[in-house]
C-alpha cells in the first residue's frame, strides 16, 4: 500500500485530505509543519507528499528545496497544495521541482486522480 | 544841407531811442520784471521778418509781378499756424539743451557735431550777407531818395571811393550800434531781452509808418479806395498788374515761392533767434500763431494801393521800390516822408540787428571758438578769463558781417532788386530746412547726410543763383548764363538739366532742395550714427512732451576744481558759483555757502572731490549756453577723463541686462519649481507604488484567508456528496466542520468590512458611559469556555468595584474577547496560562492580558497591529494542534482602531507577572454615572 505524507497546518484541511487519501486506498501520515515533514520523510520515506506552502516555521518551498537537494528524495513525487494562487508562486513551485501545483480550494476527485497518476508513474 | 542834418538827427535820435529802450528792457530783465513776457511783444519781435524788403520791396514786387508778393507772407503764416507742432518742439529742445542759434541747434541734433555747426554758420554767413547788403542798400537808397528828390538816385555807388559811399558809413554806424546793443552781457547765454524790446518797438514803428503812408495814399492822394481802384482799372498797363498770372513761373512759381518763404521762416537765423532762442514762455506761441499772421495781413493791406498809386502818379520811370517815399514827397509832405524813412530804417535796422547778433553768435560759437579751442588747447592755463575773448570775438564778428554786407552791396548789390536779393538769401538758408525739420521728426537722419546734403544744396544754389548774380554784375562772362558751363546747354544755370520755364528761384529751390534731401536721406539710410548722435536724435525726435531736459550723463571722471576753473574761464566767477551751487547735494550746501563767502577756488573747499555726473552735465549745459553745444562738449571732454555716458545706450544695456536677469531668474525659479514638482511626483509615485504593492499584498492575503476555510468547506462538501455510505458519526463531524468553516468565513468577511470602515473613518461607534468591570466579565464569559476547553488556564484579577468609561459597549466587548483570544494563542504550548487584570492607572482604566508564551520582540510589537500580520508571525513552533481556531490576522488591527476611536490606547509590552507578552488596553476613566449600566445593552452573538 502506497504511503502518502500530508503536510498542512490547517486541521480541517488535514482532516479532509486524510479521509480522501484513506478512501483512495493509501496509507496516510499527517504532519502540521515543515520540520516534522522532513524528519518523517527521513525516517520512513513516503511514496508521495502533499505539501502546503504556508506552514509554521520553514515554508513548503523550503521543504521542497531540501527534498530535491537530497538524492534520496530527489525523485519523490510531490504535489504542492496551496491557497497562494498567484502565478509567480506556481511557477516557483514547479521550478523548484514540484510534480504538480494545485490551488486551494481544489476538486477532491481531481486531486485523488492526480495522486494516483503520479504514484503509477513512480512505480512501474 | 539843413534837411540832411534833420534826417541825420532823426535817424540817430531814433537809434538812440532804441538803445534806451534796450537798456531799459535789460534792466527790467535783471530786476526780474521782464517787459517782453507777453504774447504781443513776442509777436512783434517775430515781425522782424518784415524787413526793408517788405517796407520798400513789396510795393516794388507788387508793381512788377502783382499779388505774388503775398506769397512771401503766406509762407510764414502757414509756418506760424504750424507753430504748436514744429516751433513748440524747437523751443522745448532749445531750452533743454541751451541752444544759442540755428547752427547750434543743427549741430546739437546731429551729435553736437562741431563740423556741422561750422558748416551751418558758414552757409548762413554766405546766404545772409546779401540780405544784410539789401538792408544797407535800402537805407542808403531811401536816404538818397529823401535827400535828392525829385532826382532819381542812380549810377553805380562804387565809382567813388568807399569813404564817400554812405552805405559804408551806415554799415559802420550799425556795427558800432549793434556791438553796444547786442554784446552788453558778459554771459552770452542769457537772452537779449533789451534787444527784443527794441525790436518790438521797431516792428510797431514800421507798421504804423507803412499804414500811415498807405492811408495817406488812399485817402489824401486819392478819394478813397474806390477812386483809386477805378482809376487803376481804367489805366490799361495796370490791368494786368493785379492778375495772378503775373507771378513769375506760373503755378509752380506760386508753390515754390510759398515753400521758400515757409522754410525760410524757420531757417533764417534771425527768425530762429526771435522764435526759439528769445522765447520766454512757450505759451506765447499760441496767441502769436494768429497775431503774427494778423500783423502780416495788416502791413500788406496797403501794398497794392501804394503800388497802384505809384504807377498811376509816378509813371513807369519811377522806381517802384521807392514809391512809399516818393508818393509823400511828390505831395510835398516832407514830414511824412521823414516818418516813412524812419519806418524803413526800423525795418532795416531791426533785421540787421537781430541777424547780425544771431550770425555773430554762430561765427563765434561755431567757427572761431572751436578753432581757437583746438589750437590753444595746450595753452589753456595761460588765459585766465576767456569770457573777455568771447565778447571780443563776437564784436569782431559783428564788424566783419556788416562789412561783408557792405562789400556785397557795393560790388554786386546793384544788379538785383531788393526782392531778388531777399529771395537769394531765402534760397540759401532754406538749405537748413531738410536737416532741421527731418531731424526733428526722423531719428534716422544722420550728421554726415545733413552736412553733405547742405553742401550739395549750397553747390546747386551757388550755381543756379549766386554765380549768375556774379555774371550779371559783370564778374563772369554772360555767356555762362546763355550757353551754360563749358557751353553745355544742360548746364545752363537758369535751366539746369533742361528744366526751362521756371523763374530762377523756383528753379534753384527745386534743384537745390532735391539734391539736399536726396543726399541727406540717402546717406542716413546707409550710415550708422554714433552713440551721441543716436542719443541726441532720440532727444530731438521724441521731444513732444515737457521734460526733455535730461542731458546725457557723463561717465568720465574729473574734479570739482577742474570744472570750476573751466567754467570761470568762460563764464566768469559769479556765474560759475551759481552753476556749481545749483547741482550740489544738500549735504554740501553749508560748505558751498561758506566757500562762496570765502571766495571759491580755495583748495580746502572740496575742489579735489570728484565731480558728480550731474555736475558735469550742468557745467556742459552752462558752457553750451555761452559757447554752443559742440564747443561745450569739446571743453568738457578736455577736463573729463573717460567717455560720455550715452544715455540711450546705457538704458538699452540696462534694459537688456535686466531683461536677461529677469529671464534667468524666472528660468531658475521655473527649474526649481520643476525640480520640486518632480520630487513631489517621485514621492507620490513612490507612495502610489507602495500603496499598489500593499494593495496587491492585501488582495493576496485576503484571497489566501478566504481560500483556507473555503478549501475545507469544498473538500468536505465533495466528500459528503461522493461518500454516501459514510458512518453517521463521521458525516456529522464533517458537517460540523463545514458549518464552523462557514462561520469563520463569515467572520472574516465581517472583520474585513469592519477594517475597511475603520480605515475609511466610516465605522460609527455609539459612545455612552459604560462600566468596565461588568463589560470585562461579560467578555470573559463569552470566551472562557472555549479557551479553557483548549487547555488554557485563565486567571482573572479585578481589583475594582466598578470603573466607568465612555465607549461603544458592543465594540469594546468585541475588543476584550479579541484580546483574550489572542493571548490564548500567544500562550505557551504546554500548560498555557492567560492572566487578565483590570485596574486603575493614572486616571485611566487599564485592562492587561498576559500570556506565558515566548513574548514578542520589541521590534515586532507594533507589527502585530498590522493587517494579516499574525498570519506569518503566529507560531507555536509545535506540530501539535490544540484545536484552537485560526485567527484572520485582522483582530488586533481592528481592536486598536476601536480603542483609539474611543480615546484610548492599545499596545504590547513584556508581561510583568508571566513570561510572555502583555496586551494592554487603556481607556480614560469617565466621571461615575450609575444611572446607566453597560450591561443593559444586549450582548453580541458569539
Amino acid at each position: 500500500m502506497a504511503k502518502v505524507l500530508v503536510v498542512d497546518d490547517e486541521p480541517n484541511i488535514l482532516l479532509s485530505l486524510e479521509f480522501l487519501m484513506q478512501q483512495a486506498g493509501f496509507e496516510v501520515i499527517t504532519v502540521e509543519d515543515g520540520e516534522s515533514a522532513l524528519s518523517h520523510i527521513a525516517e520512513i520515506p513516503p511514496d508521495l507528499v502533499l505539501l502546503d506552502i504556508s506552514l509554521p516555521g520553514i515554508s513548503g518551498f523550503d521543504v521542497l528545496e531540501r527534498l530535491r537537494a537530497d538524492t534520496a528524495t530527489s525523485r519523490l513525487p510531490i504535489i504542492m497544495l496551496t491557497a497562494h494562487g498567484r502565478e509567480v508562486e506556481r511557477e516557483k513551485g514547479l521550478a523548484l521541482g514540484a510534480d504538480d501545483y494545485i490551488t486551494k480550494p481544489f476538486s477532491t476527485q481531481a486531486l485523488v486522480d492526480k495522486v494516483k497518476v503520479l504514484l503509477d508513474e513512480a512505480t512501474p | 544841407m539843413g534837411a540832411e542834418v534833420g534826417v541825420f538827427v532823426a535817424a540817430f535820435g531814433y537809434l538812440a531811442l532804441l538803445f534806451v529802450i534796450a537798456a531799459w528792457g535789460d534792466r527790467r530783465a535783471e530786476q526780474g520784471r521782464s517787459v517782453i513776457a507777453s504774447p504781443l511783444v513776442y509777436t512783434l519781435s517775430i515781425a522782424v521778418y518784415c524787413t526793408a524788403w517788405t517796407f520798400y520791396g513789396s510795393v516794388g514786387r507788387a508793381a512788377e509781378a502783382g499779388p505774388s508778393f503775398l506769397l512771401i507772407y503766406l509762407g510764414p503764416t502757414l509756418a506760424m499756424l504750424s507753430g504748436p507742432l514744429v516751433i513748440r518742439k524747437m523751443i522745448r529742445i532749445a531750452r533743454a539743451q541751451r541752444i544759442t542759434s540755428i547752427a547750434d541747434f543743427i549741430s546739437a541734433r546731429y551729435g553736437k557735431s562741431s563740423r556741422l555747426g561750422a558748416l551751418v554758420a558758414l552757409i548762413a554767413l554766405i546766404g545772409i550777407t546779401p540780405y544784410i547788403a539789401l538792408q544797407l542798400k535800402a537805407i542808403t537808397l531811401s536816404h538818397a531818395v529823401l535827400m535828392d528828390y525829385p532826382v532819381a538816385p542812380g549810377g553805380p555807388a562804387s565809382t567813388a571811393g568807399f569813404l564817400s559811399d554812405k552805405s559804408f558809413w551806415v554799415a559802420l554806424v550799425l556795427a558800432v550800434f549793434i556791438m553796444l546793443f547786442g554784446t552788453r552781457h558778459l554771459d552770452a547765454s542769457e537772452r537779449h531781452e533789451g534787444m527784443v524790446a527794441a525790436i518790438a518797438v521797431e516792428s510797431l514803428v514800421k507798421l504804423i509808418a507803412f499804414l500811415t503812408v498807405g492811408l495817406f495814399t488812399v485817402f489824401v492822394l486819392f478819394e478813397g479806395p474806390v477812386d483809386l481802384f477805378t482809376r487803376a482799372a481804367s489805366h490799361p498797363p495796370l490791368q494786368n498788374a493785379l492778375s495772378l498770372s503775373a507771378v513769375p513761373g506760373g503755378a509752380l512759381g506760386w508753390v515754390s515761392t510759398l515753400l521758400l518763404a515757409f522754410l525760410a521762416f524757420f531757417t533764417l537765423p534771425r527768425q530762429f533767434q526771435v522764435l526759439v532762442v528769445e522765447n520766454v514762455d512757450e505759451r506765447h506761441l499760441t496767441r502769436a500763431s494768429w497775431l503774427f499772421p494778423l500783423y502780416l495781413l495788416v502791413i500788406n493791406v496797403m501794398v497794392i494801393p501804394i503800388a497802384l498809386a505809384g504807377l498811376l502818379l509816378m509813371g513807369s520811370d519811377g522806381d517802384p521800390d521807392s514809391f512809399v517815399l516818393t508818393l509823400p514827397l511828390s505831395a510835398g509832405r516832407e514830414g511824412l516822408s521823414l516818418f516813412v524813412f524812419i519806418g524803413g530804417l526800423s525795418a532795416a535796422t531791426g533785421m540787421v540787428i537781430v541777424e547780425t547778433i544771431a550770425l555773430s553768435t554762430m561765427v563765434s560759437n561755431q567757427l572761431v571758438m572751436p578753432l581757437l579751442l583746438r589750437t590753444t588747447k595746450r595753452y589753456q592755463g595761460l588765459h585766465s578769463d576767456l569770457s573777455v575773448w568771447l565778447l571780443g570775438i563776437r564784436r569782431g564778428a559783428i564788424a566783419l558781417i556788416l562789412m561783408m554786407g557792405y562789400l556785397y552791396h557795393a560790388l554786386i548789390g546793384d544788379s538785383y532788386s531788393l526782392v531778388t536779393i531777399g529771395l537769394v538769401s531765402f534760397a540759401a538758408v532754406s538749405q537748413f530746412a531738410p536737416a532741421l525739420l527731418l531731424g526733428l521728426y526722423w531719428r534716422g537722419a544722420c550728421g554726415l547726410g545733413a552736412g553733405l546734403g547742405m553742401l550739395a544744396g549750397m553747390a546747386v544754389w551757388s550755381y543756379t543763383l549766386l554765380l549768375p548774380g556774379f555774371a550779371q554784375s559783370g564778374w563772369l562772362p554772360l555767356s555762362f548764363l546763355e550757353e551754360g558751363l563749358f557751353g553745355l546747354a544742360w548746364l545752363r544755370p537758369y535751366a539746369l538739366f533742361g528744366l526751362d520755364g521756371l523763374d530762377i528761384y523756383s528753379h534753384s529751390l527745386l534743384w537745390s532742395l532735391m539734391a539736399n534731401i536726396g543726399v541727406l536721406v540717402g546717406l542716413s539710410l546707409f550710415t550708422r550714427q554714433n552713440h551721441l548722435e543716436q542719443t541726441q536724435a532720440a532727444l530731438f525726435a521724441d521731444a513732444r512732451t515737457e521734460g526733455v531736459d535730461t542731458p546725457p550723463l557723463w561717465q568720465g571722471q574729473t574734479t570739482r576744481g577742474a570744472l570750476h576753473d573751466l567754467l570761470r574761464r568762460y563764464l566768469g566767477t559769479a556765474s560759475t558759483a551759481r552753476v556749481l551751487a545749483t547741482v550740489d547735494a544738500p549735504h554740501d550746501r553749508g560748505r558751498i555757502e561758506i566757500s562762496t563767502a570765502a571766495g571759491i577756488g580755495s583748495p580746502e573747499n572740496g575742489m579735489e572731490e570728484s565731480a558728480s555726473p550731474q555736475l558735469i552735465a550742468r557745467a556742459e549745459q552752462a558752457l553750451a549756453g555761452a559757447l554752443g553745444s559742440a564747443s561745450a562738449r569739446l571743453l568738457i571732454t578736455s577736463v573729463v577723463r573717460g567717455e560720455a555716458l550715452d544715455m540711450e545706450a546705457v538704458l538699452s544695456i540696462l534694459d537688456t541686462t535686466s531683461q536677461t536677469l529677469e529671464y534667468n531668474r524666472r528660468l531658475e525659479q521655473k527649474s526649481r519649481e520643476l525640480a520640486r514638482i518632480g520630487e513631489e511626483l517621485r514621492g507620490a509615485n513612490e507612495r502610489l507604488r507602495e500603496l499598489d504593492r500593499l494593495k496587491d499584498e492585501f488582495v493576496a492575503m485576503v484571497s489566501h484567508e478566504l481560500r483556507t476555510p473555503l478549501t475545507s468547506i469544498r473538500a468536505f462538501a465533495e466528500i459528503l456528496r461522493d461518500s454516501r455510505d459514510m458512518p453517521e458519526a463521521k458525516r456529522t463531524q464533517f458537517l460540523e466542520v463545514v458549518v464552523l468553516e462557514s462561520q469563520r468565513l463569515s467572520r472574516l468577511i465581517e472583520e474585513m468590512l469592519d477594517l475597511a470602515r475603520l480605515e475609511s473613518g466610516r465605522l460609527t461607534l455609539q459612545p455612552h458611559p459604560l462600566e468596565m468591570v461588568a463589560l470585562t466579565r461579560q467578555g470573559l464569559a463569552a470566551v472562557q469556555h472555549p479557551i479553557e476547553e483548549r487547555g488554557v488556564k485563565l486567571k482573572v484579577t479585578i481589583d475594582l468595584d466598578e470603573a466607568w468609561v465612555i465607549g461603544d459597549s458592543d465594540r469594546l466587548e468585541q475588543v476584550i474577547i479579541n484580546l483574550i483570544d489572542n493571548a490564548a494563542k500567544f500562550a505557551a504550548d504546554t500548560s498555557p496560562v492567560v492572566l487578565l487584570r483590570l485596574a486603575r492607572h493614572q486616571g485611566h482604566v487599564r485592562l492587561s492580558i498576559e500570556d506565558n508564551g515566548r513574548g514578542i520582540a520589541p521590534a515586532d510589537r507594533e507589527r502585530v497591529f498590522e493587517k494579516f500580520h499574525q498570519l506569518e508571525q503566529h507560531s507555536t513552533a509545535s506540530g501539535q494542534s490544540r484545536g484552537r481556531p485560526r485567527g484572520s490576522g485582522l483582530g488586533l488591527p481592528i481592536s486598536r482602531g476601536i480603542v483609539v476611536q474611543s480615546g484610548g490606547r492599545l499596545w504590547v509590552e513584556d508581561a510583568t507577572t508571566l513570561s510572555g507578552a502583555s496586551l494592554i488596553m487603556e481607556l480614560p476613566e469617565a466621571p461615575q454615572d450609575k444611572t446607566m449600566l453597560a450591561t443593559e445593552t444586549p450582548l453580541p452573538p458569539d
